[in-house]
């Protein structure tokens, strides 16, 4: 029988004490520039004979430098449990930190990788590049990123089945070993259905990962296409497209979610024609976007259209039609690849149609901005199409805070996901994504804190980083 | 100022009549009346019975009709079988007196809760009075931090402190309610994780935990700092990060303004310039930013108190919706249309006495 883990394994002997003194000392550097940024003074600097200005340390420098060395130091002794459980040998010594920070081996080698690439290439990747100058988006990047290949490679990283119980593990605490299987551990303990939830928090970065990204991308698809007009043409069109958007940002989400995702509704269908609706739009879009481009080449244009109709069409029906709902449009085999399964489908629906009245009301903002400038006057001047002078003059110009805007949405997206699964909407009660999971834990959260801890603070992380990965393109895209 | 007035009102009744005849739609869909039909009469009905206890109940006419009914624009329904008179109105006015000819939410007659077995109105005027002293509380702990921190951060653009505080205010906007709820659960009112243990072997407190994990005997018992702290935490928490960048953002654009300067390189001190020059002006846009957080907040309240178990409004609409209540969650669905519609006009009204810069034709 295996020993319950220790979380910091046989680095911790060194490490800890380390650890508790580099936080004694960060709470008393913390306390000092309080105290002394309430003292009067401060760095004024003084005029020297020759002009200059010369500013001398007082001690509300030394403070900070010293806050920062010691912010340095607690990272470098985290990376050091992290670095220690990849080299030592056996779980035991690795401990709890170690032996995940193992399981997670894959991305750690893609994050560098990545991260090594990104930064000899920087000059030549345009926005991107810019990222890695600014420290505060590189953590953000970071982070998003080590989420993104969690999700990748979770068959890899998982160390259990998310979905299967094991007998006598209900609610056992981070690091107990399994019973009967020999040298296996629940790293993050056992939920309160005894499976385990370091495996259940990896499982459903895969959920979280897939939907937030593509149905902000929806999103914004519905926004630009009805933005863009609503906000150059003005007038009926505008009053009507804005106060439809209006009506939808007056619900309080929850109840939007409730009336939209509860079983009844989801029963007569009425999710799935919302979706029928907003899914129109990416290919309203593209096909106005190379009608617009490529109105002076009809061949290549008519090819194109043609493509992206077929394709995107079939896609379309592929993604909305399920068997046993009232959207069962094409036969089930090699003529519907796209397998959605119905409740995830309602979820992406409910929170595309959340999020796209938002980025309506930015997109038109922003047009009504920036179609007073110049060059659109000069492209009007020129002959130029509306729908190309929307879509190709005044579109790029609008990337920033549009892309801004886009992490900052893709944040939100998680954080509405995890409402619906808090609430227990939409997907499955069993379902290992982070809103579910917090669900579930939190009814035994003042005697088992880690079944609903953990997946907590993964979303957390999560946005998080989306957060200060928009706080570092705003400045990169104002420094532009 | 009338003719803006009157417009905005007027676009506001038709935003809530809108609002409110879609949720009607959709609590009122057939699925819906049928689950109704077997909560109230029998589960084990079959679906002829169903159909004739919707047909009875007068749930089988046109919905604009019923949509009117329950406003009160129209009269009530009424059958007469033998002597015995039924209908919508029947029973809810007062004893021994004559039915009423219209009853629905003009009237002030809110239906009756299907799962409460109360009127709705009584219960939707006690919770909302729970709600609005949570509501209290955050406001006075959410709106002097955010103020102040969004003050300091603003004052010095790029200053240490600022670059501190916009990290609190980045980490705090990405820490929905449901996450820093149980985080500060596990923290400070668990029996067996967190500061709790700790503290109780040292026998600094008394009971087994620092905070209580639930709100619930704030409503029996009064409040007190140990049962109400955490809600209330956890809900300004995620609105604090929010209004404190607004402020900010509003404070750098006033302290690069050229009145500023001249105060400056007139010699007023740096505190002066910004207690008495800067800050009447910056604080114009947070106005607006904390107004339109009420629907945020709303959204924040019925997590925190499902979370907390705080038997107030945003729990109520989570049982309605969850039971099934048809007129509970139509109530609520009112209560919270109106509470967004009226801080939107609230903030754009307070936004210009607030800028003497604009004026309203």
């Amino acid at each position: 029988m295996d020993e319950t883990l220790t979380w910091t394994g046989a680095a911790g002997t060194i490490l800890n004490p380390l650890l508790m003194a580099l936080v004694a000392l960060l709470v008393l550097s913390l306390a000092a520039r309080l105290l002394l940024a309430l003292l009067p003074g401060g760095s004024e600097g003084s005029i020297q004979p020759d002009g200059t200005l010369a500013a001398r340390r007082n001690p509300s420098d030394l403070a900070a430098a010293a806050t920062r060395a010691l912010l340095f130091g607690l990272v470098g002794v985290f990376a050091a449990y992290l670095v220690t459980g990849l080299v030592l040998p056996g779980l035991p010594a690795k401990g709890i930190l170690g032996a995940a920070s193992a399981r997670f081996l894959p991305v750690w080698i893609a994050l560098v990788v990545t991260f090594a690439v990104s930064i000899v290439f920087k000059r030549r990747l345009g926005l991107y590049g810019k990222l890695f100058d600014s420290p505060v988006a590189m953590m953000g990047f970071a982070l998003v990123m080590f989420w993104v290949f969690t999700a990748a490679f979770a068959p890899l990283i998982m160390t259990h089945d998310p979905l299967s119980q094991v007998s006598g593990m209900k609610n056992v605490l981070p690091g107990t070993p399994v019973r009967g299987v020999e040298g296996t551990f629940y790293l993050f303990g056992g939920d309160n259905l005894a499976r385990d939830v370091f495996s259940r928090m990896v499982a459903g970065s895969t959920i979280v990962i897939q939907i937030a990204p593509m149905a902000t991308v929806f999103a914004f698809m519905v926004g630009i296409t009805l933005g863009l007009p609503a906000g150059y043409y003005g007038g009926r069109l505008d009053t009507l497209l804005s106060f439809l958007s209006n009506l939808i940002l007056a619900f309080p989400v929850i109840l939007l979610f409730y009336l939209l995702v509860t079983p009844e509704i989801v029963a007569s269908g009425l999710p799935q024609y919302i979706g029928l609706v907003l899914f129109l739009f990416p290919l309203i879009f593209l096909t106005i976007l190379i009608n617009s481009r490529l109105y002076v080449k009809p061949m290549l244009r008519t090819v194109l259209i043609g493509l992206v109709t077929v394709i995107g069409g079939w896609l379309y029906l592929s993604i909305l039609s399920s068997p046993d709902t009232p959207i069962d449009l094409l036969p089930p085999g090699p003529l519907d690849p796209v397998r959605m399964q119905p409740n995830i489908l309602i979820v992406f629906v409910s929170v595309v149609f959340v999020n796209a009245p938002t980025v309506f009301r930015i997109v038109r903002g922003i047009v009504l901005d920036i179609k007073t400038r110049d060059y659109v006057a000069a492209s009007q001047t020129r002959g130029e199409g509306p729908w190309y002078i929307m879509l190709w003059e005044i579109l790029p110009n609008a990337r920033g805070p549009l892309i801004v805007d886009f992490c900052l949405r893709i944040g939100y997206t998680t954080i509405l996901l995890g409402t619906l699964g808090f609430f227990g909407l939409g997907l499955s009660p069993e379902s290992p994504d982070w809103g579910s999971t917090i669900n579930a834990g939190r009814r035994l959260l003042s005697i088992y804190a880690h079944p609903a801890v953990v997946p907590a603070l993964a979303l957390m992380s999560l946005v998080l980083g989306l957060n200060l990965l928009a706080d570092g393109l705003r400045e990169e895209s104002l420094r532009d | 100022m009338l003719l803006f007035l009157g417009r905005r009102v007027a676009t506001m009744v038709l935003t809530a009549l809108c609002l409110t005849f879609l949720v009607f739609t959709l609590t009122n869909l057939p699925a819906n009346l049928e689950k109704l039909a077997k909560s109230e009469a029998s589960a084990r009905m079959s679906d002829a019975d169903v159909e004739s206890w919707i047909e009875r109940n007068g749930y089988a006419r046109p919905l604009l009709t019923r949509y009117g009914e329950w406003l009160g624009l129209l009269p009530g329904w009424t059958r007469t079988e033998g002597d015995v008179v039924t209908g919508r109105c029947v029973g809810r006015g007062a004893e021994g007196a004559e039915i009423p000819r219209r009853c629905g939410i003009l009237q002030g007659d809110w239906g009756t809760s299907t799962v409460f077995k109360a009127p709705v109105a009584k219960i939707i005027a006690e919770r909302l009075a729970a709600t609005g002293w949570l509501m209290l509380w955050v406001m006075i702990v959410m709106v002097p931090a955010s103020l102040v921190m969004g003050v300091l951060s603003g004052m010095r653009e790029g200053s240490r402190l600022d670059r501190g505080l916009s990290v609190f205010a980045i980490a705090s906007t990405a820490t929905p309610e449901y996450v820093s709820g149980v985080v500060l659960i596990a923290l400070l009112a668990s029996a067996s994780t967190g500061l709790s243990p700790l503290l109780a072997e040292w026998g600094w407190i008394e009971g087994k935990t620092l905070f209580l994990g639930t709100a619930t005997s704030a409503l029996d018992s009064g409040i007190t700092f140990w049962n109400f702290g955490l809600p209330v935490m956890t809900i300004a928490l995620y609105g604090i990060g929010y209004i404190a960048r607004m402020t900010r953002a509003s404070m750098t654009e006033v302290m690069t303004a050229q009145y500023i300067r001249t105060a400056r390189l007139k010699g007023v001190s740096f505190g002066n310039v910004v207690m008495k020059h800067a800050l009447r002006n910056a604080l114009i846009a947070p106005f607006t930013v904390i107004m339109l957080q009420f629907p945020w907040l709303l959204n924040g309240v019925v997590i925190v108190e499902t979370l907390f178990n705080y038997k107030g409004f945003g729990w109520t609409l989570v049982q309605a919706a969850g039971n099934n209540d048809i007129e509970l969650l139509l109530a609520c669905s009112v209560v919270a249309v109106i509470v967004v519609l009226v801080t939107q006009l609230v903030s754009d009204i307070g936004y210009v006495f607030l800028n003497p810069r604009i004026r309203l034709a």
